[in-house]
């Protein structure tokens, strides 16, 4: 912030309503992520409730696999942190490396979403649908929410590489990338706490 | 091509169901037709359709939720007509039918005529009322008004092509799922509660950020007037809650689309889940609808009484106790799920400890009338109609809280009576007195005193001939939603209900006659002074209407009642030194395309087409982009234009005040004014 | 307390005089449970009313004394605030409050629908189960089961056990006491007793779709001699619910007349429960949590 603090005492006096707009924004995208928290706190809330309910297919225990989690827990984290030194690129002012590190973001993010899928995919082969009971729906619904909201996180980076190349570092361009990393990092909590909450209780 | 539609999903099965239809149809034909004949589609477009402005977005707002009035309270009529007649009888109504009715009007008012009601009146007066030249996000703003607009779309399309949900308006499965509920129905509900949610939801946000970061310097928090406060703490409900919706209608949504098992009749499903997801929702939805009336009415008998609002502190208190005790509640809507006793009896005190901070706002009210010179506008006498109704949907409520006899109670006619005892006095005929209080700072011109207080007396005689009835029928034993019955001691008291109706009926008419004379006598009845009621909150400052920037300069707030004190002061009316160029944003099409695409999306969806579903999705994340890269989307009004306009109206309210003597109508003639206003 | 309680009664008989109120089975129950309900209803309506008789006067004195044409009232624009009224005002409603409270929390215990009855004679248990849209009234202890007509002897508390073969219900008898919800894969409990013999009306509160309307039954208090008639004219049908009558029972109809049943296949109640099991070999006796 202190970039944008710097900056704002060398613009003139009328864009100072700018500075608050840009400060309203981030707000209004805090409550947003708040929120979307709440949506979140509700798919875990009917995750737990259902987790014992399999019906007639299979429990956790047979299905997830601790170390393939773990590989996306790494790339996961990774991305959030490539994320963290595009910030600090962007703070500094310096555009190549703000590509360089969203890109690098970008291709972790790939990674990660490729793994989901190949989890998804082994389950519905061996037969383990969301269909099949209420823990398989509660299972893909909260996950796949997960997997959605990152899709669109990548897409909005996508966006915003193509703002950064064509309309500069400028001060709403840097709002954007802000919030968009904090979306980013809500979602690496998201994870974490899937993490904790279906993995690793579904294979203890 | 067209997934599951095909001819038969027009109603041609009866003459009911065909006549909404063309009455649907011919209403949407009559509206087309007067814009083309007023050759009105370049400036509705350009002025209305398209515009950022908060007090046009909320004027929209409130046209749509008059309009849904219209719709739900055909619904409302048919029942009791219904129901009056169907004594060992099957009535005029199937009951696949008579389901959808039930269903569509609880839908309706709540999400439709309600929740834009309240909305609109909160974005006409609250950025006035914080002394803001518009809203934190006025795009989000729009993007809102249509989705909520695209939501009562596909309402009122479901009537003419398809079916609605026969599941009742909180759709409880495994009823609502596929394997009970085929139809299209439920999904209709599903799409238009979903899209109108999620316009909620941002309307929660940008009033949240409007109000903690664009108030007029001076107006600390504990100065907001008290229709901000109500305002603040609704949009942190709405923000907080809404996603509980979306949340319920999405994995219902999946169980119905995709065959999961979050809420079916086994395979692991969990239809409790159902009931808690949807009232962590709903239950502060209540105090969605409610708390803006108590704000509004706190406005209305402060103004109307001459006098300082009494307590406010005390009003805020409870404002913010009621906001938060109301997600700690929903459990009261099925004591008889078979809850341990301590579970119940926790709920069931919780429930009742609302009771608490309203009790105390309805005594602050009252005594802001002790010692005042009250004044007996149609505002206030929804207000008085409203303390003296909502205390017997208090006294029934904290009935219901007690666990043992919300068994008794439960699903009957008489817990029907009591929510309608809530929403109708408790918000709707706040909306009324609201649009009553503040229709002369949107238009420029007051409402017609005459039809408004022939409005208030059938609406509240209507009301109690129909509710009163349906208490009583509960203790007779009769479940809510029959389409017929076999006990002969019910008819009369269900026909006392539907005369209760026709009054309703006609107290509609006359809001009608009351917005139509006004509009006649608009000449005569002009507010050149922007200050008609001798208001005491700043939306008095501004013009009437006001101009697009509201406040030339953004004034200095030094006291709770913002204008009344600057009356006193005599700065009211001081003229700047100078003024300075404004920046406003620019009208988008985005809003209403977004609403176009979400109504598209959720009507694709309802009818599995998927092609379009998945053109819409993708139209509206290209339109998104679009926007978001947008950096020039605002236009500048220049200080000399600021300076005519200003000077016009001030030329304007000089002029007619010198040709007639000017009597504030808040006050009789001839009466004098004293103390602190 | 005492008081209270009558209070209300005698506003509703002096609005409702000529009504036919003496039919309506919540205002006259036929039963300790209902009538424990009733009390407590009409006891907060006598505590709720020190705050809503108030309200009612002061909002027509205040608004006669003090209406600015011509009101006698003396006019103070600025008094706006008085610690002793605001005190009052937030604890006289807590007073009430804690007061209901405490009712709540006693009541709510003492009449949990799942607390079984003591009465003179041991409880009879009867398995209720919801279809479309009627209701199947199993008796374990007699081997008989019965649809929309229950039977039970007067002197003994009528212990239910209920659960749905299709959407959610809800079982009530009014004159009775207050309803469970049935649910299907769940088991909720009901505990009832009559005073005396008599014949009530029962229905699902619940609305389930298309049939109901419809969806009422009856329930009959009986003496020992007139249940034990009844029980031998059940027996006596020609009809057993094995498992195939079962299935051509569950399908929906609507209105479904009275049927009696001899006898049932083993275990019944708990198949019925078992189709919508959430998980493998558990029993599903979830109770509605």
């Amino acid at each position: 912030m202190s970039a944008a603090e710097s900056s704002a005492s060398t613009v003139l006096a009328s864009d100072h309503a700018k500075t608050s707009d840009f400060e309203a924004r981030e707000f209004g995208f805090w409550l947003y992520l708040m929120s979307d928290a709440i949506i979140f706190a509700l798919l875990f809330a009917t995750y737990v409730v259902m987790s014992q309910n399999i019906a007639a297919g299979p429990g956790g225990k047979m299905l997830f696999s601790l170390p393939h989690t773990m590989g996306e827990t790494f790339l996961l984290l990774c991305s959030s942190l490539t994320f963290g030194f595009a910030t600090l690129a962007s703070m500094a002012r310096q555009k190549g490396r703000v590509i360089l590190w969203l890109i690098v973001t970008i291709a972790l993010g790939i990674g990660f979403v490729a793994m989901e899928l190949s989890e998804f995919s082994g389950m519905i082969a061996a037969g383990a649908t969301p269909q099949v009971s209420g823990f398989l729906s509660a299972f893909f619904t909260l996950v796949g929410t997960h997997g959605l909201h990152f899709s669109f996180g990548m897409l909005g980076i996508l966006v915003m590489m193509g703002q950064i190349l064509t309309k500069g570092l400028t001060p709403p361009v840097l709002s954007r990338l802000y919030r968009l990393g904090l979306f980013w990092h809500f979602l690496d909590i998201v994870w974490i706490a899937i993490f904790s909450v279906v993995y690793l209780p579904g294979v203890l | 091509m067209l997934g599951k539609l095909t001819i038969d999903a027009l109603p041609l099965y009866s003459w009911v169901a065909m006549s909404g239809a063309a009455v649907t149809i011919l209403g949407g034909l009559a509206a087309f037709i007067l814009v083309t004949y007023l050759r009105a589609w370049r400036s509705l477009w350009t002025q209305w359709l398209t515009s950022l402005d908060h007090k046009r977005i909320g004027i929209m707002y409130i046209v749509l939720a008059l309009v849904m009035l219209v719709r739900g309270f055909v619904d409302a009529i048919m029942m009791r007509a219904q129901q009056a007649f169907s004594l060992n009888s099957e009535g005029y109504l199937p009951p696949e039918h008579f389901e959808q009715i039930f269903s569509s009007h609880g839908t309706i008012m709540i999400f439709f005529m309600a929740m834009p009601f309240l909305t609109g009146l909160i974005n006409i007066v609250v950025p006035q009322q914080i002394g803001a030249r518009d809203v934190a996000f006025p795009f989000l703003n729009s993007v809102s008004f249509w989705l909520t607009a695209a939501g009562a779309g596909l309402v009122l399309i479901s009537l003419v092509i398809g079916k609605f949900s026969q599941a009742g308006w909180t759709g409880y499965p495994p009823y609502s799922g596929i394997a009970y509920s085929p139809g299209v129905g439920v999904d209709y509900w599903i799409w238009a509660l979903l899209v109108s949610g999620i316009g909620t939801t941002l309307t929660g946000i940008n009033f949240i950020v409007t109000i903690l970061k664009k108030r007029a310097p001076g107006m600390k928090l504990m100065r907001m007037p008290l229709f901000t406060w109500t305002t603040l703490c609704v949009s942190i409900l709405m923000t907080f809650s809404f996603p509980a919706l979306t949340v319920v209608g999405v994995l219902l949504g999946l169980d119905r689309y995709v065959g999961m098992h979050f809420f079916t009749n086994g395979d692991g499903g969990n239809m409790m889940s159902f009931a808690n997801l949807l009232w962590i929702w709903g239950h502060p939805e209540v105090y969605i609808l409610i708390l803006p009336a108590f704000g509004i009415y706190s406005e209305v008998v402060s103004t109307f009484s001459g006098k300082r609002l009494f307590g406010y502190e005390s009003l805020v208190y409870a404002t913010a106790a009621i906001a938060i005790l109301s997600f700690t509640v929903w459990l009261h809507h099925f004591f008889t799920m078979g809850s341990s006793a301590n579970v119940n009896a926790f709920f069931g005190i919780a429930t009742m400890v609302i009771a608490v901070p309203t009790g105390v706002k309805v005594f602050d009210w009252l005594f802001t009338m002790y010692r005042g010179r009250i004044v007996f506008h149609p505002s206030m006498y929804w207000t008085m109609g409203f303390m003296v109704t909502f205390v017997i949907g208090g006294m029934t409520g904290v009935m219901l809280a007690l666990p043992p006899a919300d068994y008794l109670m439960h699903n009957s006619t008489f817990l029907v009576a009591h929510f309608h005892n809530m929403l109708i006095p408790g918000a709707l005929f706040g909306y009324f007195a609201g649009l009553n209080y503040w229709f002369p700072k949107a238009f420029g011109f007051t409402l017609n005193e005459k039809w408004g207080n022939r409005a208030f007396w059938l609406w509240i005689s209507g009301f109690y001939l129909a509710f009163m009835p349906l208490y009583i029928l509960g203790f007779m034993g009769m479940s809510r939603r029959m389409e017929h019955y076999n006990v002969p001691e019910w008819q009369p008291f269900l026909m006392v209900a539907a005369l209760g109706a026709v009054l309703v009926l006609l107290g509609i008419v006359c809001i009608g006659v009351q917005l139509l004379v006004s509009v006649r006598d608009r000449k005569t009845a002009m507010d050149i002074t922007g200050d008609p009621w001798n208001g005491r909150t700043l939306e008095w400052a501004t013009a009437s209407p006001p101009a697009p920037y509201n406040f030339a300069v953004i004034p200095q707030v030094e006291d709770i009642d913002a204008f009344a004190d600057m009356k006193i002061r005599g700065v009211a009316d001081l003229r700047p030194t100078q003024y300075e160029d404004i920046h406003m944003p620019k009208n988008s099409a985005i809003g209403i395309l977004l609403g176009g695409m979400a109504f598209a999306l959720g009507f694709a969806m309802v009818w599995h087409i998927w092609w379009l579903a998945m053109a819409c999705l993708a139209g509206a994340l290209l339109l998104l982009i679009i926007r978001s890269s947008n950096d020039d989307n605002e236009f500048t009004i220049t200080a000399g234009e600021v300076e005519a306009i200003e000077i016009q109206r001030r030329y304007t309210t000089h002029k007619i005040a010198t040709d007639r003597p000017m009597t504030t109508s808040g006050l009789p003639d001839g009466q004098t004014m004293q103390g602190r206003f | 307390m005492r008081l209270f309680q009558k209070l209300p009664c005698f506003l509703c008989l002096a609005l409702l005089t000529g009504c036919s109120l003496d039919k309506a089975p919540i205002l006259n129950p036929k039963g300790p449970v209902a009538r424990a309900q009733l009390d407590l209803l009409l006891t907060a309506t006598g505590v709720m009313l020190i705050v809503v008789i108030p309200v009612f006067i002061m909002a027509f004195l205040f608004a006669w004394r003090y209406r600015a044409s011509g009101g006698k009232g003396r006019y103070s624009p600025d008094w706006s605030y008085s610690v002793g009224l605001d005190a009052v005002l937030w604890l006289v409603p807590t007073a009430i409050i804690v007061m209901l409270g405490y009712l709540v929390w006693t009541s709510t215990h003492r009449l949990d629908p799942y607390r079984t009855l003591t009465g003179t004679q041991a409880a009879i248990e009867v398995q209720v189960v919801a279809q479309d849209w009627k209701w199947l009234f199993i008796y374990p202890e007699y081997g008989i089961a019965s649809v929309n007509e229950i039977a039970f002897p007067s002197n003994r508390p009528l212990s239910l056990r209920i659960t749905s073969d299709t959407v959610m219900n809800s079982f009530m008898i009014p004159a009775l006491g207050g309803q469970i919800y049935a649910m299907a894969g769940m088991t909720s409990r009901l505990n009832l007793i009559a005073d005396n013999p008599g014949r009530f009306a029962g229905r699902n509160t619940m609305y389930s779709g298309d049939g109901f309307s419809d969806q009422h039954f009856v329930a009959q208090a009986l003496s020992d001699e007139d249940f034990a008639a009844w029980t031998a004219r059940v027996r006596q049908s020609q009809r057993s619910l094995d498992a195939a009558a079962y299935q051509a029972l569950a399908k929906p109809s609507v209105a479904h007349a009275v049927e009696y049943y001899s006898g049932f296949e083993p275990g019944l109640f708990e198949m019925i429960l078992a189709k919508y099991a959430a998980r493998p070999k558990h029993s599903a006796t979830i109770s509605g949590q």
